[in-house]
């Protein structure tokens, strides 16, 4: 269950995004892309993101993820594939090897929504 | 008030930025510092040891040794005569950074400054699945791989073998015994990594071991290690 690691990964670096806030805002959404070719799993991250965020600064908040597909660019071909993770990496066609990743590697904080505390 | 704020970073930002600065301590202090990866029993503590009698002539070696929970490994390798900083991460299945800069304060206060030493060995937490996702501040990402794990974990933890820089098949001795087909492990480490060297290495026996050393000294020598800082705090577009 390495998402108990990546969820502490987020949370410190939301963290750090919070302090420098004036005001402390209340963050009601967290707004992921997890690409497929990562060593998470979206459900499993959303349950410990659930679990962890009790009692701290992200209380209540909710994980939205949004999965990014696996896809690679074949310079030779000079057109883009889709890996089969397990299977097949390298181009369908031409067998060249996965150099060039389109997308699939994305672990990235698209966005939040926050509450002002204040208006609340 | 509502609002949506666009953030764009890295979920992994803070352990990068720790990465980029240890990785920072280690150019300033000319030290190359290698990442060893791979499943629990691959054989990582043993190649440490097989490699440690010749490279302990010629440098000035030190190990960060992280565990789950306990120094046996660490002490395995203290016994060669070299500092070792023993670490465990407890429930964490992988050294992070901020651990790793925790293992060189450490090694600053009771050994020696960075300065004196050339190289810092990190051997990860047995894990082939998270350890590829945290960098520490490495030059280089070493795999290794123990024959009797089979041909095919390239396709199954492509990640681990994708991101290395260097992969060392251990327990070359045992093949023999098995029906692990060289060539087909070759293809599919290839279809992900087209240009890290590869060592077929047996600790026991010492076969390939000193074409493995070899690389790492013209590592130290070449000076060649010194990589960009900070290059996949945002997502990696190529490998």
């Amino acid at each position: 269950m390495h998402e108990v690691d990546m969820t502490k990964a987020l949370m410190i670096t939301l963290e750090d995004w919070w302090r420098s806030q004036p005001g402390s805002p209340v963050i009601s959404k967290v707004h992921l892309q997890v690409g497929e070719f990562t060593c998470v799993e979206p459900l499993s991250l959303e349950f410990a993101f659930t679990a962890q965020s009790q009692g701290t600064f992200l209380q209540g908040a909710q994980l939205v993820i949004e999965s990014v597909p696996f896809v690679a660019h074949c310079l030779r071909c000079q057109q883009d594939y889709r890996p089969q993770i397990g299977e097949q990496y390298a181009c369908p066609i031409c067998r060249d090897p996965l150099t060039e990743i389109v997308s699939g590697r994305e672990l990235r904080i698209q966005s939040l929504e926050c509450e002002d505390p204040c208006i609340k | 008030m509502h609002q949506v704020i666009d953030m764009g970073v890295n979920l992994l930002h803070a352990n990068q930025h720790q990465a980029n600065h240890n990785q920072a301590d280690f150019d300033q202090a000319g030290v190359i510092c290698f990442n060893l990866m791979s499943s629990p029993g691959a054989g990582k503590t043993a190649l440490l040891e097989a490699t440690l009698g010749s490279l302990v002539q010629s440098h000035r070696v030190a190990i960060i040794e992280g565990d789950m929970t306990t120094q046996l490994d660490a002490e395995r390798l203290r016994k060669h005569g070299i500092p070792v900083i023993g670490i465990n991460t407890g429930r964490a299945c992988h050294l992070d950074a901020r651990m790793v800069q925790g293992g060189i304060r450490q090694l600053e206060q009771e050994v020696a400054p960075l300065t004196e030493f050339d190289l810092l060995l990190v051997e990860n937490v047995g894990n082939l699945v998270c350890p590829a996702e945290f960098a520490v501040g490495e030059h280089a990402k070493i795999a290794l791989l123990s024959v009797t794990e089979g041909e095919d974990k390239p396709l199954k933890y492509p990640l681990m073998f994708q991101e290395a820089d260097c992969l060392v098949i251990t327990k070359v001795d045992l093949l023999p015994y098995l029906q692990f087909d060289q060539d087909k492990l070759t293809d599919n480490v290839r279809q992900m990594n087209p240009n890290a060297p590869i060592f077929w290495v047996s600790a026991q026996t010492g076969v390939g071991l000193s074409e493995w050393v070899a690389w790492i000294q013209d590592q130290i020598a070449s000076g060649s290690w010194v990589k960009p800082a900070d290059n996949s705090v945002e997502m990696a577009t190529s490998v």
